[in-house]
């Protein structure tokens, strides 16, 4: 039967389809997102807002406690990256190998990936207590005298940062899991049979392999150390003083203040920080993949 | 020899695994059913009597029966944030697998910016007010749905291309429109990457804090996520009622994760590996 439809001739795949979302993305995201640049320019209250130029910024290059926000930032985004990268690739070996409750230990590392970060936060706060909570008493049970995790001013943010290695290191596990699941068996035998160790196996096979998956962690956990705040709000507030303060929450803080435009200055700093760091990576680690 | 080996670090790694991955749940859950004073001393010590109950009722009626409101309004938003994401998602992934077009590198764009981004926070605020959703459950559903869809986008575009387009032909030469030949054909066919999606977005949004302290103020508007961040500073006393708290937000995920751990798992790879 021929159709005489008048849309026959078009595609079966109407750009139609793109307009819901595009409206929903558009509107909440992408219009404040640009809209942000002209407001980090001015004294803004919501209503009117008042063009002064670089003043948001200067000011936050000019205290003290914002440049030691943006320090705080790269120190944790580059601390809890790192370590997921090292642990994460660790844990995900052991847990590729024959061992024993490999099924239950997959389990138990995943889990805390899926449960609120509060929830979580609350529960390390009381337990990293200085003298009541249980870490510290575990630690003076093998004479160890435990350190104030979160009340000592150049030890809260490492501490902030171990909690949300322990959260998210099952993650970066499990995107190991599945890039090491991708390496063919018979690289190990044909290199056992040469006579390689176990420790050669792991820095000529293993490692060279599975960098697909190291960069999508790395990457990962970079962009979501730079972005993160419930961690941190949840156990330190930004405090002791504002030694663990991170550019997320200096964008709360200004916004509970009542400063709009430095809030937002903020916000584009974040932003400009994740592009710095994230878009030459990617680009970076693209290039070598091509070039192997 | 090989056998005995990977039993023995099994077991170490059980051993090591259990001290530190589980410790910290139990701690939990034994603080949840002590009483007051003895959750006081937030050590492993057994209770002497378990007061579960007694605890649950006394976290479910604080302040006016808070945390029911709460569990109420984070279903909401959770339930209509993702069902308006696995649909939207779903036809962008599906355009954008099957034709080729100068669109597909601006919708491309788009999705790097929506995973990488952090949102503008006040500007969103500001426009929100603006068109009335500043502290409204529909303005906080459309948050979830923009700030997530481009995860989402992605677990469909990559699911979609292992579908073949005959189906899509076959239909077409019947007589489908384009929107038959999506709803009746492709979508049910999307259905075990639909599972992944709404399962692991479920988890994102329910657990989501950052977004509700922004944009959902307002006592009437409490999600479960602040009901926990408030009580922290209520309940410094009150331990025990602070750990059922937190046991009672812990469970939803666990439950999710018992049923759905294979589901799970493939999501949060297969996005992360494409990403």
């Amino acid at each position: 039967m021929i159709q005489s439809h008048p849309h026959s001739r078009k595609s079966p795949y109407p750009f139609w389809f793109f307009l819901p979302a595009a409206v929903i993305y558009g509107v909440l995201f992408l219009v404040p997102t640009v809209t942000s640049l002209w407001y980090s320019l001015t004294r803004w209250d919501l209503m009117t807002a008042q063009f002064i130029g670089l003043e948001n910024f200067r000011q936050f290059f000019s205290e003290p406690f914002l440049v030691r926000g943006l320090f705080n930032t790269l120190v944790y985004a580059l601390v809890t990256s790192g370590l997921k990268t090292v642990f994460g690739l660790l844990l995900a070996v052991l847990l590729s190998g024959q061992i024993f409750a490999r099924g239950f230990l997959r389990t138990v590392v995943f889990f805390p990936v899926l449960v609120s970060s509060i929830g979580i936060g609350i529960t390390f706060t009381v337990m990293m207590h200085p003298t009541r909570g249980i870490i510290n008493e575990a630690l003076g049970l093998i004479g160890i005298p435990g350190p104030g995790w979160l009340t000592n001013p150049s030890l809260a943010l490492l501490s902030v940062a171990l909690v949300d290695l322990w959260k998210g290191v099952g993650l970066a596990t499990l995107i190991f899991i599945a890039g090491l699941a991708t390496i063919s068996p018979d690289y190990y035998e044909a290199s056992r049979i040469d006579g390689a160790t176990r420790r050669q196996q792991f820095w000529r096979i293993t490692l060279p392999l599975v960098r697909p998956a190291t960069v999508t962690v790395i990457t990962l956990s970079l962009i979501g150390g730079l972005r993160s705040f419930d961690l941190i709000w949840a156990m330190t507030q930004g405090g002791p003083g504002f030694s663990s303060d991170v550019i997320a929450s200096v964008v709360y803080k200004q916004y509970q203040a009542g400063f709009y435009g430095l809030s937002t200055a903020g916000n584009v700093i974040l932003f400009l920080l994740v592009g710095i760091i994230i878009l030459p990576l990617t680009f970076w680690f693209n290039r070598r993949e091509v070039d192997q | 020899m090989k056998q005995s080996r990977s039993l023995a670090s099994g077991i170490v790694a059980l051993i090591v695994a259990t001290v530190i991955f589980i410790l910290p749940f139990l701690f939990i859950a034994l603080q949840a059913v002590k009483s007051k004073s003895e959750a006081s001393r937030l050590n492993f010590a057994l209770p002497k009597e378990w007061l579960f109950w007694e605890n649950l009722v006394a976290v479910v009626e604080a302040r006016n029966y808070q945390l029911l409101l709460a569990y109420f309004n984070s279903t909401v938003i959770t339930v209509f944030s993702v069902s308006i994401l696995v649909i939207l998602s779903a036809m962008v992934g599906y355009v954008m697998q099957r034709r080729q077009s100068r669109w597909n590198g601006v919708a491309q764009v788009a999705l790097l910016m929506g995973l990488m981004m952090p949102p503008a926070v006040v500007p969103t605020i500001g426009l929100l007010q603006s068109i009335g959703l500043f502290k409204t459950m529909t303005g906080m559903i459309l948050i979830q749905v923009a700030y997530n869809i481009s995860f989402s986008t992605l677990l469909y575009r990559s699911f979609i291309a292992t579908i073949p387009r005959d189906l899509d032909e076959a239909a077409r030469i019947d007589g489908a429109k384009p929107w038959q030949i999506f709803f009746r054909v492709i979508l049910p066919l999307l259905k075990p990457v639909t599972v992944t999606n709404v399962v692991v977005q479920s988890i994102f949004v329910f657990n989501d804090f950052t977004n509700p302290l922004y944009y959902l103020p307002g006592r009437e508007n409490i999600t479960v996520q602040l009901t926990l961040y408030n009580f922290q500073s209520t309940y410094t006393s009150q331990y025990n009622l602070l750990f059922m708290n937190i046991l009672l937000v812990t469970i939803p995920p666990l439950i999710v994760f018992i049923f759905f751990n294979r589901q799970i798992v493939t999501g949060m790879t297969a996005g992360a590996v494409k990403g």
